[in-house]
């Protein structure tokens, strides 16, 4: 069944870009724009694989790469929201900072490998022919990512904390006026987007390649980042557009066992070309990219005393 | 206790200068804390990490080596930083610039210096700012963000140099090892000593700050440049196009990462290799903020970078330490002077908690 291992495949690599990206989307509509989740996924990825294999609990492990990453973020929102400095520069201040970081930590964790997260099984279920192995036979982080992508919907949409979450990242003055806690809510943002971050350095490093490699997100935290452009600040899109970026990122494997000629490196440019164009596409129909745009989004907020 | 950031009514001069010497003191400090938490003589350690690199003739003629692409990088990038373009990709159009340039020596071979040699460099300026071209026109007509567009294009261009230099220009002499063949005499820069390995990229690095200190506050396009990050409004009613902004930083930027690399790969290297820069076009980004956008300043902080480098290396050998560590201390100097930074423009207070828990405390 190629059909069946090629959407397999396009799961996993979808399910860490649709994590970090859903985690900074919370954390851009509160109106800040964190450039660091290539480092926080990056920790999370190193922290959960060591927890992983110490403790010989994949959950651990988990629990730690979203906590490291939730950490790591807190550096971010004392510096951008406290200190009030330029959320762009400490952004890659902070991506500088958990690249070299986990370098450090994986040091003595390269070359060791462990199973990857189990998958669930449900009874009955997942023996269906066709859909059973894609819709009820993954690791429990493909669930999550769903579960995490509605949660955020309905967060965001549906509940009273939601829209003062969006009131402060559209316009934080304003919000400040009525008696909304501008900081607070900003600080909890940003930390909820590194614990996402985090989580899905955790999958690269639990489930997608059970190992550490040094560099091993390559890129995807950035990736991430687009993603939210793309998606127009909307969940749901967001999971689509990660499973299109998953889909790309695959390719490159399923067209060398195929037999396609092409250069590797070509293949592997792919996922940073298609990343360009659909920035592309998105930015360029101005009003439609702009709707949901987060209207305080990368300032700094002072309150008057 | 509460920690309280009002707005200063006028920028702290005082802070802008002592912002980065603070910064660099506080990330020494970091440093011992770090290497005590980590078992080692905190002092030996800092000395072979900070000092070390400055006390003998060899190691500072490294120092300034690799100081000049960060310099040459570095001051690119303060210009884009100061137009409020965010580059970030120079680590690609460096990348580009010793494709090109390490292109046109491989095809050129042999001839005469005065030609080929101006050729090679020409070639590797125009890579960087082709490569540049490309986030500058997506940002200036779709609106594209540039942040993205030209991080993305920094591993497209590592991807490419990856293929040529395993596939179509590997040396066939070369033992199936991922490198070009050697230049030619005729394509590599002159040495600037006898027994070092300085050459003549210090003295585009030396170049490049000395025309920027003097065009930058000189002329127009350096005046349009301040206004567009500074006062964007004031720089539409002044009538300063604003693409015409974004591109001039952009090229000028591309123009100068692409320099770097070639003056890299036809001084330092002397041909292609998968690997030909420790994250230069990153760390050039500190650079620029460190030297406080200013050229001069930037010539002095690409020399501490490029000191963290080699002090990076020898803690590897001598302490077994993973290289990485350099790039901590990197993002832990570029934190404290962020946050040192913040103190220009605003001022911090620590006040007592409120006088209800006080009251309750008497009770």
């Amino acid at each position: 069944m190629w059909a069946e291992a090629i959407i397999l495949t396009v799961i996993t690599a979808a399910t860490p870009l649709a994590l970090a990206a859903l985690g900074e989307l919370v954390t851009e509509r509160s109106g800040v724009l964190n450039l660091g989740v290539e480092g926080m996924m990056a920790v999370g990825a190193v922290t959960a694989f060591a927890v992983a294999v110490t403790t010989g609990s994949g959950a651990a492990g988990i629990l730690a790469g979203a906590m490291a990453g939730a950490a790591l973020s807190l550096i971010f929102a004392f510096l951008t929201i406290t200190l009030a400095t330029n959320q762009v520069a400490t952004g890659l201040a902070l991506t500088l900072f958990g690249l070299g970081i986990s370098g450090v930590i994986g040091d003595g964790f390269v070359g060791i490998s462990r199973p990857p997260l189990p998958q669930l099984e449900i009874p009955g279920l997942s023996d269906l022919p066709l859909v059973g192995r894609i819709l009820f036979r993954q690791d429990a982080m493909v669930y999550l990512s769903i579960a995490l992508t509605a949660g955020v919907w309905w967060f965001l949409s549906r509940s009273r904390q939601g829209l003062k979450l969006r009131a402060v990242g559209d316009s934080h003055a304003s919000a400040h006026a009525l008696g909304l806690n501008v900081m607070l809510t900003r600080y909890l943002a940003v930390m909820f987007g590194g614990a996402c971050a985090g989580l899905g350095g955790a999958y690269l490093s639990l489930a997608y390649t059970p190992m550490w490699i040094d560099d091993m997100t390559a890129g995807r935290g950035w990736i991430a980042l687009a993603l939210v452009v793309f998606a127009t600040w909307m969940p749901w899109r967001l999971l689509a557009g990660a499973y299109l970026f998953g889909a790309i990122t695959i390719l490159q494997f399923h067209a060398q066992g195929a037999g396609i000629g092409l250069p590797s490196q070509l293949m592997s440019s792919l996922p940073y070309l298609a990343t360009i164009v659909a920035l592309v596409l998105i930015s360029g129909r101005g009003r439609l990219a702009l709707r949901h745009t987060p209207l305080s989004l990368g300032k700094s907020f002072v309150p008057e005393r | 206790m509460r920690l309280e950031v009002t707005r200063r009514a006028a920028p702290s001069k005082a802070m802008a200068f002592l912002s980065p010497v603070i910064a660099i003191a506080l990330t020494v400090f970091a440093g011992l804390l770090i290497f005590a938490a980590a078992g080692l003589d905190p002092l030996r350690a800092v000395h072979l990490y900070f000092v070390s690199p400055f006390t003998s003739l060899y190691s500072l003629q490294e120092v300034l080596v690799k100081a000049s692409p960060l310099v040459l990088i570095g001051v690119g990038l303060s210009l884009c930083f100061r137009a409020n373009v965010w580059n970030i990709g120079a680590e690609g159009q460096y990348t580009l610039g010793a494709v090109c340039g390490g292109g046109v020596a491989l095809a050129i071979g042999e001839g005469s210096p005065f030609l080929v040699l101006p050729c090679v460099i020409a070639a590797g300026i125009l890579g960087g700012l082709a490569w540049a071209a490309i986030p500058a026109l997506l940002k200036t007509v779709f609106r594209a963000n540039e942040i993205l567009t030209s991080l993305m294009l920094t591993y497209v261009a590592l991807y490419l140099l990856d293929y040529l230099v395993r596939g179509p220009w590997r040396d066939p002499m070369g033992f199936n090892f991922p490198q070009s063949a050697l230049f030619e005499p005729a394509a590599t820069l002159p040495v600037l000593t006898s027994d070092g390995r300085l050459h003549l990229g210090v003295a585009f690095a030396v170049l490049a700050v000395a025309i920027a200190a003097v065009a930058l506050p000189a002329t127009l396009r350096g005046f349009s440049i301040r206004v567009a990050g500074s006062a964007p409004k004031a720089a539409r009613f002044a009538g300063f196009s604003q693409s015409g902004t974004v591109l001039f930083v952009f090229l000028t930027s591309g123009a100068l990462a692409g320099l770097a690399g070639v003056a890299e790969v036809t001084g330092t290297l002397q041909q292609l290799l998968p690997e030909i820069s420790p994250g230069y076009g990153f760390t050039a980004i500190i650079v620029a903020f460190l030297g406080r956008l200013n050229p001069v300043g930037i010539l002095f902080a690409g020399v501490v970078l490029s000191a963290s480098y080699i002090g990076g290396e020898v803690a590897q050998l001598r302490l077994g330490l993973p290289v990485e560590v350099a790039m901590v201390f990197q993002g832990i100097l570029l934190f404290f002077l962020l946050a040192c930074d913040s103190l220009i423009h605003h001022r911090i207070a620590f006040r007592r908690a409120a006088p209800r828990t006080e009251a309750r405390h008497v009770g």
